[in-house]
């Protein structure tokens, strides 16, 4: 039996230090969430770079399509007065 | 007594460094890459401890021997681990039944040691305490996965439990030397935790719908030296380098 019939892929988050946001590591392959979470620190966590770890199956994460870019992205190419440097700032406003 | 502990401590060293060898074989031979490194960091946990425990022994030898002349330098007979840590690794099942008994047995036993009277012993002990929490983790889970999974892992782990149950009982002999330590108050009366690990087991067994063997019998001797064959040929592999190359650093 070959793993991919018992085993679910995850994507690992972890999160170095408090303060800062999970950030994406990698991903493992586990039987369970609970597993998953094992094998997360025992894979990605060996050298202490965790204090938090989420899981989560792959199947689970809605993601952008590569077909989607030209709808999704460029209409903000040209739209450069999202940005708050397009304003010129009156010179009695020092900071914003 | 300077004597006593550093005999003690050595069996203990003996204990951690069979197994972790033993758990070694599975690198790059396990069930699955996750697997893999998670049993490795089980390996390297025992190792680790095993340098612990060499390291103060030398420190009580006080003979210039180092903690690699207690794990190299060593014949079969002068191994005085218990024998469950040198049995063969076996198929996956046998392995993480046999990590099941020896969690629960360290995860009662290493709180005791913690509160020895020698302050080395109770470090060491401190510090294991976390990796053995999480040892039994993982074997607990696996016993379930294989008590609750197909006809096949419930057989094997049934095989196992049959096959590993009559080694059990050594871990909680207690020799003349081990009464002395317990009574003062430096070692750990192992006998006094039999039946908390005969309840833990059990539990998970059961849950497991896994069934504890019928037949009685016990094999014993590890702690006078008197091994399976085994642990030779563990011994041959695992000093081979060192034996050839005596001293060699690198």
């Amino acid at each position: 039996m070959s793993r991919s019939d018992t085993l679910e892929l995850y994507e690992v988050f972890l999160r170095s230090r408090r303060g800062l946001d999970h950030k994406h590591v990698g991903s493992l392959h586990a039987e369970d969430p609970e597993q998953a979470l094992e094998y997360g620190r025992d894979v990605y966590t060996r050298r202490g770079e965790g204090v938090s770890i989420w899981v989560v199956r792959s199947n689970d994460i809605c993601a952008s399509q590569e077909d989607d870019s030209e709808s999704f992205f460029d209409p903000s190419n040209d739209k450069p007065y999202r940005l708050a440097t397009y304003y010129q700032l009156p010179d009695e406003v020092d900071n914003m | 007594m300077k004597d006593k502990i550093l005999e003690y401590t050595t069996r203990l060293g003996d204990d951690s460094l069979v197994l972790g060898h033993r758990l070694s074989e599975w690198c790059r031979n396990a069930p699955f890459l996750e697997e893999d490194l998670a049993l490795i960091n089980v390996s390297l946990d025992y190792i680790g401890r095993a340098r612990m425990f060499y390291g103060y022994a030398a420190e009580l030898a006080g003979d210039g021997r180092s903690e690699d002349d207690f794990a190299f330098m060593r014949d079969q007979r002068e191994f005085s681990n218990l024998l469950i840590h040198e049995l063969p690794k076996g198929d996956f099942a046998y392995t993480m039944l046999r990590q099941l008994f020896v969690d629960v047995f360290y995860s009662l036993f290493l709180p005791r040691l913690a509160e020895s009277s020698d302050e080395t012993l109770a470090a060491i002990a401190a510090k294991a305490i976390k990796e053995t929490r999480y040892h039994l983790r993982r074997s607990h889970e696996w016993t379930l996965r294989f008590g609750l999974g197909t006809d096949e892992s419930r057989e094997r782990a049934q095989r196992a439990i049959d096959q590993l149950w009559g080694y059990t009982h050594e871990m909680f002999d207690l020799d003349a030397l081990e009464s002395e330590l317990a009574e003062a108050g430096i070692g750990v009366d192992n006998g006094a935790l039999k039946a908390e690990w005969e309840r833990q087991v059990i539990a998970i067994l059961t849950e497991a719908e896994l069934k504890l063997p019928q037949e009685e019998w016990a094999v014993r001797g590890g702690r006078e030296g008197y091994h399976t064959e085994n642990l030779g040929q563990l011994l041959n592999e695992m000093q081979s380098v060192h034996r050839a190359y005596p001293g060699l650093e690198w």
